[in-house]
């Protein structure tokens, strides 16, 4: 079958919004296919999470190596549970890594550090693997919350 | 004098609801009715290459220049607070809730809207409406109808294609030119952006201009004096009143959509 000039450039022309809409989903809003490359999921349980958010970047000296993919409250020790995915090239992180909630800049975003730890075998610290919790972790400073401490401080003498 | 005043008042007053009936019938008859593919698909195609096509190169254009203003403004007040990563966000979120339907809306009735009106009104005053409707053939199916279909479709593609260029502008300023940092740039925006919340809303909006400015160009050509001068009148009038429709029922949708 053969089609005109005019079929073609208005095929075209829906073909180029579709693929806009596509470009701003993918792109813009970052909906994702099952993530880029391979990656593994890490879980870490904090006191207080602050304003870390879902998608929010996990940095390895400041290099981002993962994200958020998930926040949720542990029912029992009703506690934030973050879920992280990290991604395989950034290898694989010790047991007694920390993982820190900190800001960038004094008002910016919050992001989940990780400082990697060391493995030792003699006292049994070996690799985290897919599906592992942190241990040692370090909540969010919330700034009212130490505004508040400070304000207390100076009543108290 | 007084009685004078409201005699006017009245009549305008009775003209606008008479034409606001009649636009009404107007899309009705020109939409319900048995769908005939065969027959009437060539003709949406025909309209959609006058009506979408032709007016890409304008909305790529302004989409350029408009992320790219957005991010030098942005730029600058940004950098005070050094906050200038939360540039993608900005830009796209202006870009994708109004912006992109807005001004595709605006550029949209001064380009294409004015022309469906001028067609029709020239269509009127040649008699090529009442020749149609000699010959069997209604002309509300045959030469309202697909030009409606035309505005309708073509619109929400123009205001996605118009944002998608205007924050590839945007990056272009933002990150080639002002050296904001590309990954953060990124990252900030797929955080802050959401699917449903954000593209989608704009989509519902420019469907909802797409149907408001069509239909306002297409009513008032058809309902125009067949006189030049009357033809003149119903192209401006198109140009004026879909503007208006468009910026207010934007607020409108804004005020019900983000509250």
């Amino acid at each position: 079958m053969k089609y005109s000039k005019l079929e073609f450039s208005v095929g075209c022309f829906m073909l180029a919004g579709i693929g806009a809409l596509l470009l701003l989903a993918f792109k813009v809003a970052g909906v994702s296919v099952n993530g880029q490359g391979e990656s593994y999921t890490l879980y870490a349980k904090f006191d207080n999470i602050g304003g870390l958010k879902v998608r929010s970047p996990v940095k390895v000296g400041g290099v981002v190596v993962g994200r958020v993919s998930q926040i949720t409250l542990d029912p029992k020790d009703q506690v934030p549970v973050v879920t992280l995915t990290v991604s395989r090239s950034a290898g694989e992180f010790a047991e007694s890594s920390t993982a820190v909630i900190q800001t960038s800049g004094l008002l910016g975003e919050q992001y989940l550090g990780l400082s990697p730890g060391f493995v030792d075998e003699d006292m049994g610290i070996g690799m985290l693997k897919d599906g592992d919790t942190i241990t040692d972790t370090q909540s969010a400073l919330v700034l009212e919350e130490l505004i508040g401490k400070f304000i207390y401080s100076i009543g108290d003498k | 004098m007084l009685i004078d005043m409201i005699g006017r008042l009245g009549r305008q007053g009775v003209a606008g609801i008479t034409a606001t009936g009649r636009a009404g019938f107007m899309l009705f008859h020109a939409l319900v009715g048995r769908p005939q593919p065969k027959k009437h698909f060539p003709l949406l195609i025909q309209q959609l290459q006058v009506v979408g096509v032709q007016s890409v190169a304008i909305i790529l254009v302004s989409g350029l220049f408009i992320g790219m203003v957005l991010a030098l403004q942005g730029y600058n007040v940004l950098v005070d607070f050094g906050a200038e990563g939360s540039l993608g966000p900005l830009v796209s979120l202006s870009l994708l809730r109004e912006l992109g339907p807005v001004v595709t809306g605006l550029l949209f009735a001064g380009r294409a809207g004015s022309a469906l009106t001028a067609e029709l009104g020239l269509m009127k005053a040649t008699e090529q409406l009442s020749s149609l409707e000699m010959m069997g053939i209604d002309p509300l199916r045959r030469v309202v109808a697909p030009r409606f279909w035309a505005g309708f479709i073509s619109m929400p593609l123009l205001a996605l294609m118009f944002s998608l260029i205007g924050i590839w502008g945007a990056k272009l300023v933002g990150v080639d030119w002002l050296g904001v940092d590309e990954g953060g740039f990124w990252s900030a925006m797929q955080a802050a952006v959401d699917w449903q919340q954000d593209i989608m809303q704009g989509v519902i909006k420019s469907l909802v201009f797409a149907l408001v400015v069509t239909w306002i160009a297409l009513f008032n050509g058809f309902d125009a004096q067949p006189t030049a001068a009357g033809i003149s009148q119903a192209t401006t009038r198109t140009v004026v009143h879909s503007s208006l429709a468009v910026l207010g029922l934007d607020f409108a949708l804004t005020a019900v959509m983000f509250g």
